[in-house]
């Protein structure tokens, strides 16, 4: 069976000490030149922090959503009472996290590219973000699954007609 | 392109509602770094004499360091100056947290404020966009809840909050500036705050700040964090906890407080209690603490965690950090339990936490020999514990004899008479200090006690060992990797210092030795005040992260100016030296520089004044600690050399 190697940061959200280390150093990775500049607010890893509720939640920015969740729920963790958008990856309308403060650009964590270990991970040394790599079978018949699902849920959108047409316009081009 | 600073200044007069963005001179940068250092310029620009700390005329300056916002670890200090009320001179305070690297986001490097509101107002920097709110829904708020309910009012959780309490309102002239996890609390600089009319400032930046050589710069972040983690694993060996490890210092972290319970005096600065540290007494202790404490808590990029969050039972969450621990415990002769509970309130109040419980242990002091009366104290329980709170709210209202005691020790005891003032006996130019009492004269501590412009003896010590190590083979293997020191002279002043005999204090380290053990350490200390850095990762630290040979690399690479160990250290000499000037302007003179009369047993007069003239003559300044006009023109202050001859201070011969 086929491997893939599955890139995981654990976060202990018990171990955070709210210092945003992370956010500065993934802001000055990304800039450009590498390192010329720092700026939280263009971190793709964002403490969600409420010092007086002492709730702190290191969040990695996932995919780009272009609407928000029609409703939130409400988690309560020993005593304290989180929004669930606490937790959540998204780029999302709803809130400035994960958007370049300028342009409003969607951000997304790259796991550092290019580096032996991710950068967030490496200047947490309390140890809140564990940087963990393992191997993973790819089951074919899971992959499989997983296309049929995607593709249903384009049929469903544009209709069989149009998705078998954009296909063949594909394969012809290659 | 300025790198590292912004090269903006927000000036508010509060009187006229008048906000202006002002750009700031590169050469400044050049003299005077930043924080610290462009602050003493400022205010001797601005800040004549005659103007006094609640004259409109005075400025309030919030500056950020010069190396906030960057990636330099641990580089997150506000340092806040202005004219104190209880001392009358320049003072400047820090605080740590977030507020410092917020603002340079914001696109400003200091926030300088001038007049007064007419009435109680707040500021919101939002970037480039600032604007004077209206506070008078604030007025009387605790400085957590004045910060909680800014957030949610400006629906900003990202804001950082610097914010006065009752106390500050009340201009009680230990009042602090609260930010959460940290504070300014010395020298009555909150008092200026709220007599400007001030209650909080709040600032939100997400623009970037730029270093000039990238690579080189993050080399260096990476080389600190490096050695942050081997000093984690390796601790020092042979020194008090809280000096074994980095952080400002981990008051909150250790249980052991054998060494603080039983060297430093309990109640008005009093009372050694030698052998109080039991068994039971540590348990009692770790219950309390373990218990109180939820979470270790950092300021802004630093990984130490000196900080922690404290829940006590029906009490809101508070933060914490550093010796506020003990001292209310100790002034009232009570238990960590009610410490850390008054803590709570003092926090929301904003006071001083080594100010106001030995303010509290006086006022008890002077009712129990009959200077104050019952009359005085109407109305007060009868147990230690309640009576703290019962003249902590007096005192923050200035109620009653409150209204007396806000004013700290030194003036209270003036105002009180009948021998009063033998009470206030733990002050340094009129500013509560550690309680410490002890038995032979310390020559080095001598020096900083008298000469240190902080005023607070953490703010000056920390490079040097505070004592010999027992045996020579210790010493040997301390030196071994202590590669701080700015020249190898002083691995050999300590291989050879005995805890007795002939190389033992108070005659060694020799006079000339301790010159320049004090300079090198009030040196670092400077150092870090300009740049913003944290205390607890440098100057006050055994083999610090950060240090002379690391310094002048991060300025170069961060900042873009030529630096070297010898220019670095010409400008600090520069702005410290304008520091003593604005005092000297002030009236400071020999006469001011001298430790507690009581805080040795054994002094010896002669030893004293030949430290104190040969340190004044190393500094470049004169028999009345004022710096010399050939000093001040080698260090391009020739601008004060003038002032001082105009005014007399010097005479031009
Ligand atoms: S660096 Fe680690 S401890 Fe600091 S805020 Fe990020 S996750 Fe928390
Ligand atoms: S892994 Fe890299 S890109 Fe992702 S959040 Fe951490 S530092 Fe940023
Ligand atoms: S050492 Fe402690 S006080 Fe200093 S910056 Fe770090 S967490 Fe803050």
């Amino acid at each position: 069976m086929p491997k893939k190697t599955i890139k995981t940061i654990r976060v202990d959200v018990d171990k955070c000490n709210g210092c945003r280390s992370c956010e500065v150093i993934c802001s000055a990775f990304h800039a450009e030149p590498k390192y010329s500049s720092s700026n939280p607010a263009r971190s793709r890893i964002r403490v969600i922090r409420e010092p007086y509720s002492d709730m702190y939640v290191p969040v990695y920015a996932g995919e780009y959503t272009p609407a928000e969740c029609a409703g939130r729920d409400k988690y309560t963790i020993d005593g304290k009472e989180y929004e669930e958008c606490a937790f959540c990856r998204a780029s999302c309308p709803s809130r400035p996290e994960f958007k370049e403060p300028d342009s409003g650009l969607p951000l997304k964590c790259d796991m550092c590219e290019g580096e032996d270990e991710p950068l967030c991970v490496k200047w947490c040394i309390t140890d809140a973000l564990i940087y963990e790599e393992r191997e993973e079978e790819v089951d074919e018949e899971v992959e499989q699954e997983e296309m049929e699902i995607g593709l249903e849920a384009l049929t469903s959108k544009y209709g069989l007609q149009q998705i078998k047409a954009v296909l063949s316009r594909m394969s012809e081009k290659e | 392109m300025r790198y590292a600073e912004t090269g903006f200044n927000l000036e508010i007069d509060l009187t006229r509602g008048n906000i202006e963005r002002v750009a700031t001179d590169p050469k400044d940068t050049e003299l005077y770094l930043g924080g610290l250092g462009t602050n003493a310029k400022i205010m001797w620009d601005r800040v004549p004499p005659e103007v006094d700390a609640f004259s409109p005329e005075n400025l309030l300056i919030f500056s950020a360091g010069l190396l906030c916002g960057t990636p330099a670890i641990g580089c997150n200090r506000t340092i806040v100056t202005t004219i104190s009320p209880q001392t009358k001179l320049m003072h400047f305070s820090m605080m740590g947290g977030f507020w410092a690297p917020e603002l340079k986001h914001a696109g400003f490097d200091k926030v300088i404020l001038r007049g007064k509101s007419p009435d109680l107002v707040y500021i919101w920097i939002n970037n480039d966009k600032v604007e004077i709110r209206d506070a008078s829904h604030l007025k009387g708020k605790g400085s957590n809840e004045t910060a909680q309910l800014i957030m949610k009012e400006l629906n900003e959780p990202k804001a950082q909050v610097a914010a006065i309490g009752l106390a500050g309102e009340n201009r009680v002239f230990f009042a602090s500036i609260e930010q959460g996890r940290s504070s300014a609390s010395r020298g009555g600089i909150g008092a200026v705050m709220g007599d400007k009319g001030v209650k909080a400032i709040v600032v939100r930046g997400t623009s970037d700040i730029h270093v000039a050589q990238p690579a080189e710069f993050l080399e260096q972040c990476n080389e600190v964090m490096e050695y942050i983690k081997f000093r984690e694993d390796h601790p020092i060996p042979g020194v008090i906890p809280i000096l074994s490890v980095l952080g400002s210092p981990q008051e909150m972290m250790i249980h052991d407080e054998k060494w603080h319970t039983e060297n430093f005096s309990w109640g008005n600065s009093r009372t050694r209690r030698r052998d109080y540290w039991t068994d039971e007494i540590a348990a009692e202790w770790m219950e309390t603490l373990d218990s109180a404490r939820t979470r270790m808590v950092s300021c802004y990029n630093c990984p130490l965690k000196c900080g922690a969050t404290l829940n006590m039972p029906g009490l809101p969450t508070y933060m914490m950090k550093c010796f506020t621990k003990l001292t209310y415990t100790m002034a009232a002769m009570s238990n960590l339990d009610f410490g850390l509970t008054i803590a709570q309130k003092a926090t929301e109040y904003g006071v001083d936490g080594y100010s106001a419980p030995q303010v509290m242990a006086f006022a008890l002091e002077l009712l129990e020999n009959g200077i104050l009366t019952e009359a005085d104290f109407e109305g007060m329980p009868e147990k230690s514990e309640d009576r703290f709170f019962w003249m902590l709210d007096r005192i923050v209202r200035r109620e009653g004899i409150g209204d007396v005691l806000a004013n700290g020790t030194h003036w209270a005891a003036k105002e009180i008479g009948h021998g009063a003032e033998e009470y206030a006996h733990n002050n340094i130019k009129k500013h509560e200090q550690l309680p410490l009492k002890l038995g032979m004269l310390n020559p080095i501590y001598f020096l900083m006690y008298c000469t240190g412009e902080k005023i607070n003896i953490t703010q000056i010590e920390g490079q040097f060992p505070q004592a010999p190590f027992p045996k020579r083979e210790h010493r040997e293997k301390f030196v071994k990797d202590w590669f701080q020191v700015p020249d190898d002279k002083f691995k050999q002043y300590f291989l050879d210092w005995e805890p007795r005999g002939e190389n033992s204090m108070p005659y060694y380290p020799t006079v000339e030795m301790t010159c320049e053990i004090v300079d090198w350490m009030e040196k670092m200390h400077y150092i870090d005040d300009a740049l913003g850095m944290c205390a607890g990762l440098s100057s006050f630290h055994l083999k610090a992260p950060y240090h002379i040979h690391n310094y002048p690399k991060f300025i170069s690479f961060g900042v873009g100016i030529e630096m070297d160990e010898e220019k670095l250290t010409q400008a600090v000499k520069r702005y410290r030296t304008l520091v003593r000037a604005n005092n000297i302007r002030r009236g400071m003179r020999r006469k001011d520089e001298k430790p507690p009369e009581d805080h040795w047993k054994k002094r010896i007069p002669e030893l004293e004044k030949e430290l104190l003239d040969t340190y004044y003559a190393f500094k470049g300044w004169n028999n009345e600690g004022i710096p010399t006009l050939e000093s001040l023109k080698e260090l391009g202050l020739g601008y004060v050399a003038e002032d001082f001859i105009n005014r007399g201070i010097l005479t031009d011969a």
